[in-house]
């Protein structure tokens, strides 16, 4: 089955094709970051504005690089959520009524179980069981992972997402939007042990996360750092790199710790702040350790991308799941609601027929 | 010719077919819910009329001003049936098709007016005649008292069209005099894009795919820029 995904839910507009026994035939990607930096963060009605004017080219493009035309689609996968609703509907719009003059089946998928099976894609792929931990600027979430559509969710974030946590320091830090790659950047230049940040909600049981207290614990570090003359490149390079190590360490905790409660000796991470090198190399030391094994994405399919859809949608499609003639915009949508492979979907996902 | 015409551009979701000059549509008001019923009202109308999808020659849509979400639902699906069909589309004014809605029976001047919110309106004057729908000036969005008229032949009455003139009280004087007569309920509909979108396709208006783009007017929002950019 050769299925056309398209992702549209944020600032990013994505097209792949994937083909369910040769793999990934090509993907293109358009991304609005450069637009939204100009704001600080992403502006809902700029997104959906930049999405219908991309879209269609993007197919094109995408079909011209693997030599195909729309004959050869078999299935269309679009994102139905969750994300921004007037961008989710663009691509939903667009799916639906290219798949109507196509005659082919139609899904709504889930932007999130996107990033989870995007480590699939690559060579290498985990087997189930694993952990996942989701880690982007809207999710902080570890799910238990027994098969597509079999997740338990085992903690996640009571209040920012990692990824936010990073765009908010990088504020404070004077850097651009979007955070994560800047704080990075700006965090090999630091010295560490220079200041040392907490490590939220590390010191008790249980795999939630929280991360507003070390972006106020940032904020107050810079306004000393400002008070007593010490704010310098220096200095905020040191900061960077004391924020960054505080995220990453707490993450790690956390992954070592759903681990163990699950028995699980493969983690797979996801989501944007994955391409977090410190991350990586911090998670895969950990995993070295107690002999487990570590997936990621291509640093490209780390953040949104249309590749994740395809093939999300391709495994669904192929299992018959497909929506009815209503086109799916859900801003928020729980992964752990997802259907299992093998339940009836004629409705799209979020109304399995039994 | 067999043309599909669809409009989401406010509260009403409708669609329909001009065959040859005879039109059959479906209306709907459905406020947030377009998403649920385009679709299902297009396979509805197509098998009314014994039609597939690749039997039409073109798509047209109502392309705004109006609801920007809505514009972009008409946009997407727009794009997808044809580029999916290898059809043309062709985008008709929201304003203009309310015109032809409004002065249909009756031919002579009309100005219409859609409420844009954040204290504006969507305006824009046309000439009906012999159902043709005739630009006077440029479609606009500004605040009410910042409206005028363009000059037309002096035993003429211009009507009133749309829901912005609800919006009266706060239109200059001399707009208000002038538009005495006023269908506060008009508003665009699929069978008025698709009449007059026959007449774009027969003056080779017909666009790709691609180009099917929403008009919004309003393209300057107070967007918070940051400082220096």
């Amino acid at each position: 089955m050769r299925v056309l995904g398209i992702e549209s839910s944020c600032d990013e507009t994505g097209v792949a094709l994937y083909d369910s026994e040769r793999g990934l035939l090509s993907h293109a990607l358009f991304s609005q970051v450069a637009m939204h930096a100009d704001y600080g963060g992403v502006v809902p009605e700029l997104a959906s504005r930049d999405h219908v004017r991309k879209l269609l080219p993007l197919c094109e493009e995408v079909l011209s690089r693997a030599e195909l035309d729309l004959s050869s689609v078999d299935a269309i996968a679009y994102t139905a959520g969750p994300g921004l609703i007037g961008a989710l509907m663009v691509g939903g719009s667009f799916a639906h009524a290219l798949a109507f003059a196509l005659d082919v089946p139609v899904l709504g998928v889930h932007h999130m179980e996107g990033h989870l099976l995007a480590p699939m894609l690559e060579p290498q792929p985990p087997e189930f069981p694993f952990v996942a931990l989701l880690v982007s600027g809207g999710h902080t979430q570890l799910v238990k992972v027994d098969g597509i559509g079999r997740y338990t969710l085992l903690g996640e974030s009571v209040d920012d997402a990692a990824g936010e946590a990073f765009d908010k320091a990088a504020k404070m830090l004077e850097l651009g939007y979007p955070g994560g790659p800047q704080v990075a950047a700006l965090a090999e230049q630091g010295v560490p042990g220079r200041f040392v940040f907490p490590r939220p909600m590390t010191d008790r049981p249980g795999l939630a996360f929280s991360f507003s207290g070390l972006k106020t614990f940032t904020l107050n570090t810079v306004n000393a750092a400002k008070a007593d003359g010490s704010w310098s490149d220096q200095t905020r390079a040191d900061i960077a790199l004391a924020f960054e190590t505080a995220v990453v360490e707490t993450l790690a905790i956390k992954c070592r710790r759903a681990l163990q409660e699950t028995g699980c000796r493969r983690l797979v991470v996801a989501g944007g702040v994955s391409a977090n090198r410190h991350l990586r190399k911090v998670l895969s030391e950990q995993m070295g350790k107690v002999q487990g094994e570590v997936f990621y994405a291509r640093p490209e399919f780390c953040t949104d991308n249309g590749a994740m859809i395809a093939y999300a949608g391709c495994q669904r499609l192929q299992a018959g799941q497909r929506d009815g003639d209503r086109i799916w915009a859900v801003p928020r949508w729980p992964m752990a609601e997802l259907p299992p492979l093998d339940a009836l979907c004629e409705d799209g996902l979020r109304e399995p027929s039994n | 010719m067999k043309l599909l015409a669809l409009d989401t551009t406010a509260e009403g979701c409708s669609v329909a077919l001009n065959l040859d000059g005879q039109i059959i549509e479906q209306f709907e008001n459905a406020p947030r819910m377009h998403t649920r019923r385009i679709m299902p009202m297009i396979r509805e109308l197509l098998r009314q009329s014994a039609l597939k999808p690749a039997d039409l020659d073109a798509l047209a849509f109502g392309r705004g001003p109006g609801s920007f979400t809505g514009l972009r639902i008409a946009a997407g699906i727009v794009q997808g049936l044809a580029y999916g069909l290898g059809k043309p589309v062709l985008p008709v004014s929201s304003l203009a098709a309310t015109a032809l809605v409004a002065r249909e029976q009756n031919p002579g001047p009309v100005a219409v007016a859609f409420d844009a919110r954040m204290a504006e309106v969507y305006w824009g004057t046309f000439r009906v005649e012999e159902g043709r729908v005739q630009p006077l000036e440029e479609e606009r969005v500004c605040p009410p008292d910042r409206l005028s008229l363009p000059t037309i032949g002096g035993d003429e009455r211009w009507l009133g069209a749309g829901a912005g003139w609800l919006l009266c009280d706060e239109m200059p004087k001399s707009v208000c005099d002038a538009v005495t007569e006023r269908l506060l309920e008009a508003i665009p509909t699929a069978g008025a894009i698709a009449l007059l979108a026959q007449q774009a396709w027969l003056e080779g208006a017909a666009i790709d795919a691609a180009q099917a783009q929403p008009v919004y007017l309003r393209d300057e929002v107070a967007w918070q820029k940051m400082p220096g950019r």
